[in-house]
């Protein structure tokens, strides 16, 4: 029966999630950072889903026919809708500001400042 | 080894490198792609975990319809590797710095557990179409009527930001 340590998952979801901040911090692309954010959304659905398998994974073993985890599941399926939402307005807004300032370099967003 | 664990080593490999590539690669088309290989590892994952529903919606809605909206942006805007800004490597410095005290502090608060997963013979039927449909149907179906009226707002909202009236407006 092969075990893969939940440790292992964490670590996996962990790096995803900081090469998604790195992402966001390092690059002046809006579409980049904006993808980023998406990376950092799917390591956190990686880690949810791992948490609801280990969590029926031990439920299992004392009820067969128990469905513990599903609500896990079913929080990383609203997430993913809600990233579609999100994506939509997100990359309307992107595209409006390309329209009037004719780039997506963030370092011309500065127009609040002054 | 088993094929699972084979597996997962595979996938997180594949997984970590392709995002990796996303954040440093020049060019906005590449990284969309890359970004694609990412979830097709992650879609992996899910299926390893047994998360099967899960991993036909990551791969229907992110990878296909998601990224076929990002890559029409960019091929809309004409983006390419010479026009792309770039920061101060000061800056990548620091940013990379503490993107990778944060990694460490995360890791030293998390790693002392002993969960596992595992997968034994006719197990694991929570992540199939029909236990969560069914949860979905009686137990939260107040969220997913909520979440539609939800994709409508953001069809809106999109066509309000998108319209050609609005630019004129906002300049």
């Amino acid at each position: 029966m092969p075990v893969i340590p939940i440790n292992y998952y964490i670590f996996l979801s962990l790096a995803l999630f900081t090469i998604g901040i790195v992402g966001v911090l390092t690059r002046r692309n809006a579409i980049i950072i904006f993808m980023c954010i998406e990376l950092m959304l799917n390591a956190v659905n990686v880690l949810l889903v791992a948490f609801s398998k280990m969590h029926h994974v031990a439920a299992f073993a004392a009820d067969r026919a128990t469905t513990v985890g599903t609500e896990a599941q079913l929080f990383v399926f609203f997430i993913m809708v809600v990233a579609a939402a999100e994506v939509t307005v997100g990359l309307a807004i992107i595209v409006m500001l390309y329209r009037n300032i004719h780039s997506v370099d963030i370092n011309f967003l500065n127009r609040l400042k002054h | 080894m088993h094929i699972n664990e084979i597996l997962f080593w595979f996938l997180t490999a594949l997984a970590l490198f392709s995002a990796m590539m996303v954040v440093f690669s020049k060019n906005p088309v590449h990284s969309v792609l890359w970004l694609i290989m990412v979830f097709m590892a992650i879609t992996g994952h899910y299926i390893i975990m047994n998360a099967q529903f899960l991993a036909i919606v990551n791969m229907i809605v992110y990878a296909g319809a998601i990224m076929v909206l990002f890559l029409f942006v960019i091929m809309f805007m004409n983006l390419n590797a010479e026009s792309e800004p770039q920061k101060s490597k000061w800056m990548k410095f620091a940013a990379v710095l503490s993107g990778g005290s944060l990694m460490l502090i995360l890791i030293a608060a998390l790693k002392d557990n002993d969960g596992f997963i595992s997968s034994m013979r006719g197990e694991g039927s929570i992540g199939l179409i029909k236990n969560l449909g069914k949860v979905l149907f009686t137990d939260y179906v107040v969220p997913f009527e909520i979440s539609s009226i939800l994709f409508l707002s953001a069809m809106v909202g999109a066509v309000v930001l998108g319209k050609k009236e609005s630019s004129t407006i906002v300049s």
